[in-house]
């Protein structure tokens, strides 16, 4: 009997919990609430936010400047390998956890500003593609017939090309750099978005109460503002926040080759780009850089796992 | 069948046309004069003005992808500038490389990936299946350049003098060469013909040519040369693959014809090879379509690491040195590739699942 009683108290709670009763919890709370309750929801997160804290606090973390040239002010030689007082290294040596770079800079620093270039990298390229792409699929899916066609044969012929090899050959025209590499990412995914959004808004705008508005005289565009896209931003959302990773990673491979962020930019890419050929002889140049990528690229995708199953409609009862 | 076929192939020709227009635009688009860029800056006006017409510049821009299209349709990509030889000589020579390294990663990915797959499928929820899946999560947001070089520094530096030890760049040792399989059996080969052009493209396949001609040393050395690079391709997409079989078995292995079959006493191996793994890789065959974008884009990238003369690190260098006909030669070559495994596996999809195949 008392564990029946707990079982509806339970069943109760979790109601309440979920909205259904009591005040109305909003969409990103229940969601949140959600995904940290996954697994993968909660690495996902903790990984972003050490990466954000780096980010933010870089010149507090960060022992030296990162494009300062440490010949003459301190006793290292270029690529020295790493030297940590804690685990042995001479104490008359200065301390550098992750060693020195080909032109005799703090490795370790250029990683923590590195982040602030990476960060900023994934949040561009998606913002840029996500309001391109929305605006595209949403216009695609809500007016139909030849503009539907035309947008989405577009959006097919980009799709055509693999997304890396796209992306340089932009590079290609517009000349190396991080803005063109930017942009050139940012077109190549926009496809994405631009058909999710579509398929989104195609199943949304067939619901009464779009119907609704429509018979109380709102204009088409409005319509499509106001009332479709809102309902149907979920999947962009869990693709916007995967998307972040796949751009940090296109960007350090367009960087790699020389193509994106230059030197003397502390771009985890760049950095292991220019440092590949001293690989063998100094391979902590090649593996600091590439664990910070995996451990932001992989923050993301766990992110994007865990809101999918967080915004399941399916899960949600 | 044949009318759905039929009807897929036909809508792969917008795509293609459409890759054509954008592959020659982008060619337009580089700023500067083609001339001065192609010939340098002492040029003359007169021989500017007869490069111009020499190749057409000065007709009017749809005339001008006409003949675009028309020498693309001859097969003729133009010559190279840093080579000064046509492209389509530099493609048969370096474009067997880059397949033969793709098709490698894809039969690692695809065996590798299903296996890892099932396996953490038939554990589903033990610490063997998380932790698979966690790897699987890591090799997915691993940039294959990185992972690259870190395995070339393991197998080619660290495991040196041990039977591990493998070959960390170049496509054969040092004193080795590859006789085209042509010449060891003693063809007369006309020159300059398409047969013979591309009886030269197949013998730049190292590992296939060795095969044939039964020359085993080449063979064991090319293949060695190709798994670490190989290795360093495969893994996203095995990743995936592997991520996606474990889903989708998992679907299966929960439907009621599954459960008949284990009520009935089907034992568990059997259950899961003859009634439930056909079914489960449908979606499989789908994302193996997707994933050799992400085999392509890995090529570009590892062959840079592993010093592979390959199509992808030709394609950034003549980028470097500004080499225009290379490069939208080989934008338009992988992009083609790209559109057509992704038609054949639609293809393959409609003739494995009968639900979607057209009476």
């Amino acid at each position: 009997m008392t564990s029946l009683k707990t079982a509806s108290a339970n069943a109760a709670a979790i109601v309440i919990e979920d909205g259904l009763l009591g005040d109305p919890v909003p969409l990103w709370k229940q969601t949140f609430k959600r995904l940290t309750r996954k697994r993968s929801g909660q690495v996902g997160l903790f990984l972003i936010g050490f990466m954000v804290l780096v980010a933010i606090f870089a010149p507090v973390i960060a022992p030296y400047d990162p494009n300062q040239v440490l010949i003459g002010i301190e006793q290292v030689k270029r690529r020295d390998p790493p030297c940590v007082h804690m685990f042995g290294c001479d104490v008359a040596k200065p301390q550098h956890i992750m060693g020195i770079d080909g032109n005799s800079r703090d490795v370790f620093s250029r990683l923590v500003y590195g982040s602030r270039i990476s960060l900023m990298i994934g949040v561009v390229t998606v913002s840029v593609a996500l309001i391109t792409g929305v605006l595209l699929g949403s216009i695609a899916g809500y007016f139909g017939g030849w503009t539907d066609n035309v947008i989405m044969r577009c959006m097919d012929v980009i799709l055509g090309f693999p997304s890396l090899l796209l992306a340089i050959a932009i590079v290609a025209v517009l000349g190396p750099g991080i803005v063109n590499a930017l942009l050139a990412i940012s077109v190549v995914s926009v496809p994405g978005y631009a058909r999710v959004t579509r398929a989104s808004v195609l199943s949304v705008k067939s619901q009464d109460f779009v119907a609704a508005s429509r018979v109380l005289g709102g204009s088409k565009w409005r319509i499509l503002f106001t009332r479709v896209l809102p309902n149907a931003l979920t999947p962009i959302v869990v693709l916007a926040t995967m998307g972040v990773a796949s751009g940090i990673l296109e960007a350090a491979g367009l960087s790699f080759l020389g193509l994106g962020a230059q030197p003397p930019t502390p771009e985890w890419g760049t950095m292991l780009g220019t440092e590949k050929d001293q690989m063998f002889s100094s391979p902590h140049l090649v593996f600091f850089p590439g664990i910070a990528i995996v451990i932001t690229v992989l923050g993301f995708n766990l992110l994007g796992d865990g809101l999918r199953d967080a915004l399941d409609p399916r899960l949600n009862s | 069948m044949l009318g759905y076929a039929i009807k897929r192939l036909l809508s792969a020709i917008p795509v293609l046309f459409g890759i054509l227009v954008v592959t020659f635009s982008l060619a337009r688009l580089i700023p500067g004069d083609p001339c001065k860029s192609m010939l340098g800056d002492k040029v003359s006006a007169a021989t500017c003005a007869e490069f111009v017409r020499h190749f057409g510049l000065d007709q009017p821009i749809p005339v001008q992808f006409l003949y675009y299209l028309r020498d693309i349709a001859q097969g003729d990509f133009g010559n190279s500038i840093r080579f000064s030889r046509p492209v389509t000589q530099i493609i048969i020579e370096r474009l067997p490389m880059t397949m033969e390294l793709a098709i490698l990663a894809l039969i690692v990915a695809t065996l590798a990936g299903i296996a890892i797959g099932i396996f953490a499928a038939r554990r589903h929820n033990t610490a063997a299946d998380v932790g698979t899946m966690a790897l699987a999560n890591v090799g997915i947001a691993m940039p294959i350049f990185w992972l690259g070089l870190m395995m070339a520094y393991v197998f080619g530096v660290m495991l040196k003098g041990t039977p591990l030890w493998l070959p960390p760049s170049g496509r054969l040792s040092a004193g080795l060469s590859s006789v085209p399989f042509y010449e060891v059996w003693h063809w007369e080969l006309a020159k300059d013909t398409f047969g013979a052009k591309f009886l030269e493209f197949v013998s730049n396949f190292y590992i296939f040519n060795a095969l044939i001609t039964g020359n085993w040393i080449i063979f064991i050395d090319a293949l060695r040369h190709m798994v670490l690079p190989a290795l360093a391709v495969a893994t996203i997409p095995m990743a995936v693959i592997a991520r996606m079989t474990r889903s989708s078995l998992l679907d299966v292995l929960g439907r009621d014809y599954v459960r008949t079959a284990r009520a009935k006493g089907v034992p568990d191996n059997k259950v899961v090879r003859r009634h439930a793994l056909g079914n489960a890789m449908l979606p499989v065959v789908t994302i193996l379509g997707l994933q050799m974008g992400a085999l392509l884009s890995g090529a570009v990238l590892t062959e840079t690491v592993f010093g592979l003369a390959g199509v992808g690190r030709m394609l950034v260098e003549a980028i470097f040195a500004r080499d225009y006909p290379i490069v939208q030669a080989f934008t338009v070559m992988i992009a083609t590739i790209y559109v057509v495994v992704n038609l054949i596996v639609d293809l393959s999809y409609t003739y494995l699942d009968p639900r979607v195949r057209p009476q």
